[in-house]
């Protein structure tokens, strides 16, 4: 007899928890957009930020709720953005060119001078602070890789020497690195291009010269004996436009005195 | 005078984490940094202040007319975590900024100890339905207390050299050993010389 009340006051203790439940979740239901969750699963889930929402689950409510333009996600890139045009019945205006992070620099401890030796926090912003940075060039990388550090894909490596390289074939373009840089060394490049300018430097020539052995020394060389190589020299720095067809690019890195125009894909 | 010895004794003496070692898997899950221990902490005093009334109801006007008071622990458990969802559900509805503070950590309090805990011990000490609520209430600020204090001393420790084999969870429950030494100091004679 006993067993039996205990079962029974169990059962409609449950049963009466059930179903208020079952009331509470009709009465309290939240309406959820079905495509934001519909978009969610497309999107890379890197969280990464580059589309400049809170994580994927704020681009995708964004992107639902028509609040937010397609296509800034540059990790999914034109594959992402169709899809998720599908789904929201819009037309694909493409993702843009697929673009990556670069490091403008190829100095380091040997090859550019120090005005003093840094020794404090492992991080680019405090020794920034210290007169910007131990070395003479004042433009290029501080080799402390905090950019490593924020990386989501691990695609930024520094060898022995200190030299910083971003992997192509890694980078999501979410441009956390150009951000957290403080020398703004890091740019962003089409992942086409096939040579990119490792300098930074706006120093003129004879400073550069004195200083590093690989920075852009202003010569004009690449911008006067390449016409198409798409180099030109602005503010003693020569700057290459992805835009013209680049024909003579690997000849002007081959004539470069300093060789400063190096290969992007390495 | 009841009320505050109710507060002291949970707060301090009897402290679910540090004294009674209820509820340790959010006090090293939850402690890595202090915002989210604040979350948790919030939440648990919540459930556990709203626990405490809604088991002694169930205990006192259901269980023990009808003579079933060994059903306890089974019908808590029942209680607890339909209720926990109950609160989850209204607190999405009226209010999503609250849902995404502590939204998290809801669910993961369903199964807390500590929240069966206190209504076992309310049951145990005879508390009426006010004592209850009170003794939720400060057991949920000890917890959150522990938390948080945990959570400051985590944060200072990723700054310092550990050891790499004590890096982590090994140095945090060494940590907490040592937490739970200092509120020995906290005991029935604090009461009494406090209260008289």
């Amino acid at each position: 007899m006993n067993i039996l009340f205990a079962f029974l006051i169990i059962a409609v203790l449950g049963l009466a928890l059930g179903l208020g439940l079952a009331f509470a979740a009709k009465k309290f239901a939240v309406e959820k957009d079905e495509r934001a969750e519909q978009i969610l699963a497309i999107l890379p889930g890197a969280n990464c930020g580059a589309c400049g929402y809170p994580g994927c689950s704020g681009y995708a409510g964004a992107l639902s709720g028509g609040k937010a333009q397609n296509g800034l996600c540059s990790p999914g890139g034109a594959k992402t953005s169709a899809l998720v045009a599908k789904i929201l019945g819009i037309a694909d205006e493409g993702a843009g060119e697929r673009m990556v992070a670069f490091v403008h620099c190829r100095g380091n401890h040997e090859l550019t001078k120090r005005d003093f030796q840094y020794e404090g926090i492992e991080e680019c912003s405090a020794a920034h602070m210290l007169f910007q940075g131990e070395s003479s060039c004042k433009y290029g990388c501080l080799h402390l890789g905090s950019c490593m550090r924020v990386c989501p894909t691990n695609a930024i490596h520094r060898d022995e020497k200190g030299n910083v390289t971003v992997d192509p074939e890694a980078c999501i373009g979410c441009k956390k690195c150009t951000l957290v840089c403080p020398t703004k060394v890091i740019r962003m490049l089409p992942a086409r291009g096939s040579h990119a300018i490792a300098c930074n430097s706006r120093d003129p020539g004879p400073v550069v010269r004195k200083i590093c052995q690989v920075g852009c020394i202003a010569c004009k060389i690449c911008e006067k004996k390449f016409p198409d190589s798409g180099c030109t020299v602005i503010n003693f720095l020569s700057e290459i436009d992805y835009a013209k067809p680049m024909t003579q690019i690997a000849d002007a890195a081959a004539a470069c005195p300093t060789k400063c125009i190096v290969e992007a894909k390495q | 005078m009841a009320y505050i010895a109710i507060f002291i004794t949970y707060i301090f003496i009897n402290n679910f984490i540090l004294s009674q070692f209820l509820g340790l898997c959010p006090f090293i899950g939850v402690s890595k940094n202090s915002e989210s221990a604040i979350g948790m902490g919030m939440a648990v005093t919540f459930v556990m202040g709203i626990a405490s009334i809604i088991t002694w109801v169930v205990y006192n006007l259901v269980l023990l007319p009808l003579g079933l008071a060994y059903l306890q622990t089974l019908s808590f458990i029942l209680v607890i975590a339909g209720l926990v969802q109950f609160v989850e559900m209204i607190i999405q509805k009226n209010s999503p900024a609250l849902y995404q503070a502590l939204g998290i950590f809801l669910p993961l309090i369903t199964t807390n100890c500590a929240v069966l805990g206190i209504a076992i011990m309310n049951i145990t000490e005879g508390y009426n339905i006010m004592e209850s609520f009170s003794a939720g209430i400060a057991a949920g600020i000890g917890f959150t207390l522990a938390l948080v204090l945990m959570s400051n001393i985590r944060e200072r420790l990723d700054l310092h050299p550990v050891r790499k084999a004590f890096r982590g969870v090994p140095i945090a429950f060494i940590s907490g050993g040592l937490m739970a030494l200092a509120f020995m100091a906290f005991d029935k004679s604090l009461l009494t010389n406090l209260l008289g």
